[in-house]
């Protein structure tokens, strides 16, 4: 299984890449939009600001062959801001523009909560989920962030609450995404991680 | 769901050992911080902190490559700091497998380190660490280990901060640290109260119930030690359970 990992320039790719390798994958960088052609399956890394991802994806034509490795059935994971950049806009950065895969929008948590949501908090099914196959429902999972999709966002299969509800793995077809961080929650997100390698286009 | 409250285990480490400063005799060996970290993250530590305390230039080398081998022991988060000066020097520190850095006297000398960190890697990578200790009827921040007043008041500093991009306080007692007294829960609950962001509580942890007092009444997101988990008086997991007995929300698998 050949693993191309989206280095747009940020994010905590080491964490990301030794889990994959310890998943089973084999793994590699891709700076290029040229080094995902030949991936079996794509991870979209992310921490830090809406800006930067979408910067960082209209560089060297990564963006663009993401679009492309959607379109062919690629199955692409994306990672907390690697999730929230596969919808097309953020209350972080309204004049920015996401990769546009999934209709609606990311929203900044509620102000009545801590934010960041830091720490590990569980998840809540709402349908058989491919990426939680075999994964104990009390789960704890690592989240980092202060922007979600809705709970109510329509590919979402499980979620979570801080202060409302809001998504916390999504599917649909050949994209996954989770807003947490399985490559730092412990076994379970060790799982989610080989769950993921074992879906093929 | 309820987000669980998280245990800490703190690892200060000089020239690649992790060490406890003790009085009158300098420092003490602990051990291997790639051992203490694998350690931790079996036993159910929530996260690691791993701290450079040796503040020289050749240090720094060591630290990085510390960091390096404690973040393959790890599937959880590490946060890494400790003479933190530059945007470049916390890149280092990520570069080499931590997820946060936490920034302490230079963010005093000089607060726009606090943006400039928030700016490149996020409000989630960015813990400002403040060193408090009591005088007279308010809450003065101390630098330099702790030795040196700064003027700054805790509760108008922790605002600062969290107006510059800090995602998390790391708030330490200067008068409980060492003291195996307890946590200061009154300060943690006031800084707590105060701010939008998690406040991670530290200095004078000894007993469960001194977890369970600055959960409850000290309301902090997170709690954090050194001594008496190094030295094993306290299994994380025991420590977990105990809590969750009480009604703390803890993840209890590894």
């Amino acid at each position: 299984m050949k693993v191309a990992i989206v280095d747009y320039g940020a994010g905590n790719l080491p964490s990301v890449e030794r889990a994959l390798r310890a998943a089973g994958a084999e793994t590699n960088l891709a700076a290029r939009g040229a080094e995902l052609a030949d991936a079996d399956s794509i991870v979209l890394p992310g921490v830090g600001h809406f800006d930067a991802i979408v910067a960082g994806l209209q560089k060297d034509s990564l963006g663009a062959a993401l679009e492309s490795a959607h379109q062919s059935g690629v199955p692409i994971l994306g990672i907390c801001l690697g999730l929230q950049v596969m919808f097309s806009i953020s209350d972080e950065s309204p004049q920015a523009r996401g990769l546009g895969f999934l209709p609606g929008a990311v929203r900044a948590l509620p102000p009545h909560v801590k934010s960041p949501h830091i720490g590990w908090n569980q998840v809540r099914r709402l349908r058989e989920s491919v990426l939680l196959c075999g994964v104990p429902e009390d789960a704890y999972f690592y989240f980092a962030h202060s922007y979600a999709a809705p709970g109510d966002c329509e590919a979402r299969a499980a979620v979570c609450d801080h202060g409302a509800e809001f998504a916390a793995v999504i599917e649909r077809g050949n994209l996954l995404a989770v807003q947490f961080h399985p490559e730092k929650s412990g076994e379970a997100g060790a799982q989610v991680l080989r769950n993921f390698l074992g879906v093929s286009r | 769901m309820t987000l669980a409250r998280r245990i800490i285990p703190c690892l200060d480490v000089d020239a690649g050992r992790v060490v406890k400063g003790v009085e009158f005799e300098g420092l003490r060996d602990i051990g291997d911080p790639e051992a203490l970290a694998a350690r931790y993250n079996r036993e159910g530590a929530d996260e690691l902190v791993v701290l450079d305390i040796s503040a020289s230039r050749e240090g720094r080398a060591t630290f990085l490559d510390t960091i390096r081998r404690v973040a393959r022991q790890l599937r959880i988060p590490l946060t890494a700091g400790g003479g933190i000066r530059s945007l470049d020097q916390g890149q280092a520190v990520l570069r080499a497998g931590a997820d946060k850095v936490t920034v302490n006297t230079a963010a005093v000398e000089r607060p726009e380190l606090i943006s400039e960190l928030a700016r490149q890697f996020g409000s989630q990578a960015v813990v400002l660490s403040m060193d408090v200790k009591r005088e007279g009827g308010a809450w003065a921040v101390f630098v330099r280990g702790g030795t040196q007043a700064t003027g700054k008041d805790a509760m108008a500093w922790a605002r600062e901060g969290i107006e510059r991009g800090a995602g998390e306080i790391l708030l330490t007692s200067i008068d409980r640290d060492g003291t195996c007294s307890g946590f200061d829960c009154e300060l943690t609950a006031a800084i707590a109260k105060s701010v939008r962001i998690p406040v991670i509580a530290s200095g004078g942890a000894r007993t469960p119930r001194d977890f369970l007092d600055v959960f409850e009444r000290g309301r902090a997101e997170a709690a954090l030690a050194a001594s008496i988990f190094h030295a094993e008086i306290e299994s994380i997991l025991a420590l977990k359970k105990f809590l969750a007995g009480q009604g703390v929300p803890v993840r209890l698998s590894a």
